[in-house]
């Protein structure tokens, strides 16, 4: 690696390189986004932001977001150790540029119009709050509407305490969505990637006419900590990832980021909407 | 641009349906239990109120209960079978934490299903719509329970599928909150058409403990995060979650479990020939709306 430690005494500018969070392997930046925050060394799947991941998952140009003003209040007022609820609003929103957790819309996936939901682990964690599950209920009645599938890609460490039984029912609300799809035979296409735990994973996440799971994404219902702490159970290798969701039955297939597209369109090619 | 506060909640207070002469105590409780949400939970957990079995063989009549999910197991979290309330046959579904006794207690996991449990719940809900008998389910769990087994058999997707299933069924659903609403645990059997709580029961997010722990990095300070979840009837009426507060007897629940359970009785009664009256699609409709309708957000 020569070539690098000379590389390393020129002071490489931060825009050139940088460097895999998993296996810590310098990777041309270029290269990095080009193979959509993929490691090509290790083959470790970074975080997609929600924007990276409509941009992965639909045609150039054809989204069409729905409800982007629908944005978080603070109906407990919340107040935690350190902050306001009402500043963790703010900061996440100045930090990510969105609105909630959640982006919304419809676009086209190979041709084919879908509905589509992204969430955003930058934004409060990728929580729950009731303004996600307004938006995810709202795309849902859409996809309902225009007789088209609907795709939720989730990322998310569950539910949003900062609303307080408000952000559980959001559970509710949406898989009350889902089932209405289900009554009209409209496909629905769950996408999890990392992480898809608590609230998420115990709502619409889970219940995917087809589940895919990006390749090595956490998924969970109850966390790490949780389990270690009230059952003091020691916890098996590899637990809750997606490889071993689909070892016990729970994800229909393991993708990785660059096949996930190709996936969603191949499956979705087997809907005769005229057969209903 | 105005931002408008989108409150789905419709506070159409649900107490209008509550006899007048109770509203007065309602609301004088409110002032009481806004500054104790704390004391409310631990009245909550209070282990002499009544649990599933006591409900019922003290609420109900010829309960018969049915076993098992058919794929795994039979979760002793989860209890039901049918039963009749007041003469109507009905499907008894509850978390069940087993008694005062600690062998019960353990026995039933204290109260933490596995996914089996929900199953199970599954199951006898889709037979009650087969029998077309109403569902009554008891909600009382700290949680569904967090360790390996539930994490391996999908605790996630049966909580989740049950949320889908109940969405759509076609008989009543009428929940009521006994005791401790305990997350997506408790939400798991929770979905109806119309959703009752006893005065001292709380529902939350998550527990207290679990809260202070993540947001306080200290899980003593749970009295704190019980204030600020707002986890008690009186809160969960103000935002539209719950429909009614169930009154309790003088001094808790645990006080007089017969007195308790002609309360419950009475109101659940009351709420069934209300619904029998809609038909299978309005309810379903209806139910599906009053979810909708949950959640405060601006737009
Ligand atoms: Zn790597």
């Amino acid at each position: 690696m020569g070539w690098f430690s000379q590389e390393k005494k020129e002071k490489p500018s931060e825009e050139i390189w940088t460097k895999c969070p998993k296996c810590n392997k310098p990777i041309f930046k270029d290269e990095w986004i080009k193979n959509d925050k993929v490691c090509p060394k290790c083959g470790f799947h970074d975080r997609l932001n929600a924007w990276e991941r409509i941009e992965l998952l639909l045609d150039g140009g054809s989204f069409e977001e729905t409800n982007s003003s629908v944005s978080p209040s603070d109906p407990l007022g919340f107040v935690d150790s350190k902050a306001p609820y009402s500043e963790r609003i703010t900061e996440a929103k100045n930090k990510t540029g969105l609105n909630e957790s959640v982006i919304t819309g419809t676009g086209l996936l190979d041709g084919r119009k879908i509905a589509i939901a992204v969430m955003d682990f930058r934004f409060l964690g990728g929580s729950l709050g009731s303004g996600t599950g307004e938006k995810i209920y709202r795309i849902a009645k859409k996809s309902l509407e225009l007789n088209i599938p609907l795709v939720i890609v989730s990322a998310s460490g569950g539910a949003r305490m900062q609303e307080g039984i408000l952000s559980l029912m959001q559970m509710g609300k949406t898989c009350a969505a889902i089932s209405l799809l289900n009554e009209k035979n409209i496909p629905y296409i769950s996408v999890l990637t990392d992480p898809t735990t608590g609230g998420v994973s115990a709502s619409f996440a889970m219940v995917g006419d087809v589940n895919i799971a990006e390749k090595g994404a956490l998924i969970a219902f109850a966390g790490r900590r949780v389990i270690e702490n009230t059952i003091k159970q020691k916890l098996p290798e590899g637990f809750q990832t997606s490889e071993y969701l689909l070892e016990h039955g729970f994800v229909d297939k393991v993708v990785s980021r660059n096949e996930m597209k190709k996936t969603i369109s191949n499956i979705l090619s087997f809907y005769n909407r005229n057969a209903g | 641009m105005k931002e408008k506060e989108k409150t789905a909640v419709k506070s159409k207070p649900a107490q209008a349906k509550t006899k007048t002469a109770t509203q007065a105590k309602t609301e004088a409780k409110a002032k009481k239990s806004n500054t104790s949400s704390w004391e409310t939970t631990l009245m909550a957990r209070n282990q002499n109120r009544p649990y599933f079995k006591d409900y019922a063989a003290g609420m109900f009549t010829d309960f018969i209960e049915l076993h098992g999910d058919r794929r795994f197991s039979d979760d002793k979290a989860i209890s039901g079978g049918f039963a009749k309330l007041g003469g109507l046959p009905v499907m008894l579904i509850g978390h069940n934490k087993g008694g005062v006794d600690v062998t019960a207690k353990a026995e039933h996991r204290f109260g933490l299903p596995l996914p089996d449990g929900y199953r199970k719940a599954q199951r006898l809900m889709e037979l009650a719509q087969k029998f077309n008998t109403p569902v009554i389910t008891l909600i009382d769990t700290s949680g569904a329970y967090p360790g390996i087994e539930g994490e391996e058999r999908g605790q996630a997707e049966a909580i989740a599928r049950n949320l889908v299933v109940m969405a759509q069924l076609k008989v009543p659903v009428v929940v009521v909150v006994v005791g401790e609403g305990g997350s997506g645990g408790a939400l798991g059997i929770g979905v109806g058409d119309t959703v009752f709580m006893l005065e001292n029961a709380v529902y939350s997010v998550i527990s207290p403990e679990g809260c202070a722990g993540i947001l306080w990095r200290d899980g003593t300070k749970a009295e704190l995060a019980a204030n600020a979840l707002k986890i008690t009837a009186n809160d969960l009426i103000k935002f539209g979650i719950i429909d009614k507060i169930i009154d309790e007897p003088e001094g808790g629940a645990h006080k007089d479990h017969a007195k308790t359970f002609e309360n419950v009785r009475e109101v659940i009664l009351e709420e069934l020939q209300r619904l029998q009256k809609l038909s299978p699609e309005k309810r379903v409709e209806n139910r599906i709306e009053k979810f909708a309708k949950m959640g405060v957000f601006t737009e």
